[in-house]
């Protein structure tokens, strides 16, 4: 088996007395797509918001190529090269395609501090490299993000995730809000994203989605992971019973 | 990427339905302006606005005219460049007309000279030592105080978190006090010959056509500006992104200070003096100057063209009504409906353009 790149052990967060998530242990390894899934309020954000340093989890161990990590925000997550789609975009609303892919890490054609000249050309011809690679149509590269439908901004935010080849991508519900030719656009870039080997961690409710896509099934229920399935050993009746709490593979997530 | 213009589902980009860029709306604007008063001026006046009518003056236009409206907004058109700055990441300036006045005192303070017709210069502020100073004296302590205000207001704005209107106001309100206590109300006059150069003539008109050349290539070339445009668009995506926001802010309010400075230096030159209630209610009209010209209250869009042109239609509206013999009173009256006006134009637009146009 190919190695581990994100781990976690006893991953715990409280929110004042509600246990919002609690004893997570998680594993993900290199070319594995996972995907997470569960009711509203099962923890599924929560444990993606303690993996990528948005919010200081209240108890247990996180470890990324290797080594534990510590991340103090998304930003430090991002640098160690965890690249996050999140349900609100990052996006700069007047700004074109490429300035927000490249937003806080510019290409620069001359160094003068702040005031650095921008190597907008660069960007530009990289900035369709990117699109290309992941699939993405955008009809205008120079039209501002403002402008766009909803798909388009999502494409361009994943875009920027995949472009920047990191050692693992996070969506947490990125069609959640598209039409169905919109997420069909990005089900193609993840199944892009998968042959290029990138890892995923997939947040979805949509189940037809995520036997589409990926190759591992976590189940949240209650703060809990109630289950972890290979797609090939499951179905979706399965994974139903699973999120009602129907079935459970750990005891504690049952409803007894 | 020949299949770049299929877009998602087939969608395609359709070139001629882009929306005019906004500094061509505010140009059309400043024509319609100019043309509405040539026809008001051949009907209420019998005398072209635009146009050389006299026998005894050379040239096809009102040069002397143009010269007046070009004049007239310069020097609040070089406030206006870094208020455009500053309202493209999301802020406000209320400072600059206060930072103009106590600048053009404590600058001037520094210009003197030491005889005024063979006697001591009756409006000295400091003793011997600070007479007949060079030139880049005065300028460069103008700067220093560009630097400190607009520091101090940037730093209350990034690390206290106090809303931009706020910390200037504040700014504003001290501003003016600090101008008023330098000379204990007393104006400071007789400049240095080399001093009084820099407000000569036509040129303050050169001064802020060189600043608005630079600070447009500045705000279009540089990750400077790309940063400005960003923390006014979405700042919280901009923090995410890495960009250091704060010192960012600190660095937009310093040049909008310096700006504010170097205005002072040209106003007090021109003026061949400085006071304590020069450059009130300057922070508006570079304000307005912004807005007209299509700069957006509510960060993230706009230009130092716009802003240009924004000031040109301030200038023309202004001559416009001394042309037409129109009180002073009316002017401010309608300079404030213009403001306001201004605004909701912009509001409207951006309803329009959610809406699809």
């Amino acid at each position: 088996m190919s190695e581990v790149i994100l781990k976690t052990e006893g991953l715990t967060k409280y929110y004042g007395g509600v246990h919002a998530l609690e004893d997570a242990d998680f594993e993900l390894r290199a070319d594995e797509h996972v995907a997470i899934v569960g009711d509203n309020g099962a923890g599924k954000s929560t444990f993606v918001r303690q993996i990528t340093g948005v919010e200081t989890r209240t108890r247990g161990k996180v470890w990324f190529l290797g080594s534990e990590v510590h991340f103090d925000g998304p930003l430090d997550a991002r640098k160690s090269g965890i690249e996050t789609v999140f349900q609100n975009l990052a996006l700069a609303d007047d700004l074109d395609v490429p300035s927000n892919l490249f937003l806080g890490r510019e290409k620069i054609l001359l160094n003068l501090g702040p005031f650095s000249i921008l190597d907008r050309r660069g960007m530009r011809n990289a900035t369709m490299e990117g699109l290309q690679r992941t699939g993405v149509k955008i009809p205008n590269l120079d039209n501002a993000i403002r402008n766009m439908s909803g798909g388009q901004r999502q494409c361009v935010a994943i875009a920027r995730s995949a472009s920047f080849a990191s050692k693992l991508i996070i969506m947490d519900e990125p069609t959640a809000a598209l039409g169905v030719q919109e997420t069909a656009q990005v089900e193609n870039i993840i199944k892009t994203l998968k042959e290029q080997g990138v890892p995923l961690i997939l947040v979805s409710h949509n189940l037809r989605q995520v036997f589409d896509l990926v190759d591992r099934i976590v189940v949240f229920r209650r703060g809990r992971i109630a289950a972890n399935l290979l797609k090939h050993e499951t179905d979706g009746n399965d994974i139903v019973s699973y999120i009602t709490g129907v079935k459970s593979q750990f005891a504690e997530a049952a409803d007894i | 990427m020949s299949d770049s213009s299929q877009g998602i589902g087939g969608l395609t980009f359709d070139k001629t339905k882009r929306a005019r860029p906004q500094e061509l709306n505010v140009f059309l604007a400043l024509v319609l302006i100019t043309v509405t008063f040539e026809v008001l001026g051949w009907l209420l006046m019998g005398d072209s606005f635009l146009f050389n009518t006299r026998d005894n003056v050379e040239g096809l236009f009102n040069t002397a005219r143009l010269n007046i409206i070009i004049l007239q907004v310069a020097i609040i058109g070089i406030i206006a460049l870094g208020v455009t700055q500053v309202i493209i990441t999301g802020g406000i300036d209320l400072s600059s007309g206060s930072i103009v006045g106590a600048t053009a005192m404590i600058a001037m303070s520094f210009a003197q000279v030491a005889l005024v017709n063979g006697n001591p210069n009756p409006k000295a502020i400091f003793g011997p030592w600070a007479m007949d100073l060079p030139v880049i004296v005065p300028i460069v302590v103008a700067i220093g105080c560009g630097v400190l205000a607009g520091a101090v207001n940037g730093m209350l704005i990034a690390y206290t978190k106090i809303p931009p209107f706020i910390a200037t106001l504040g700014m504003m309100v001290t501003a003016r006090g600090v101008s008023k206590w330098w000379s204990k109300g007393n104006p400071i006059s007789f400049p240095t010959d080399s001093y009084a150069a820099i407000g000569k003539g036509m040129t303050p008109v050169f001064i802020f056509i060189g600043l608005a050349v630079l600070f447009y290539l500045i705000m279009k070339y540089t990750k400077y500006g790309k940063h400005c445009y960003a923390i006014g668009s979405n700042e919280e995506a901009a923090r995410m992104s890495g960009i250091r926001v704060e010192n960012h802010k600190i660095l937009v309010y310093t040049i909008a200070g310096i700006l504010s400075a170097l205005a002072a230096v040209v106003l007090s030159s021109k003026n061949l003096t400085a006071q304590a209630g020069m450059g009130v209610m300057y922070e508006l009209d570079a304000i307005a100057m912004a807005v007209i010209g299509g700069v957006s209250l509510s960060g993230g869009r706009g230009s130092i063209i716009g802003t240009v042109i924004g000031a040109l239609i301030f200038g023309v509206i202004i001559s416009g009504f001394t042309f037409l013999r129109l009180d002073a009173y009316y002017q401010e009256m309608v300079k404030g409906a213009i403001i306001v006006g201004a605004v909701v134009l912009d509001q409207w637009r951006q309803r329009r353009a959610r809406a699809g146009r």
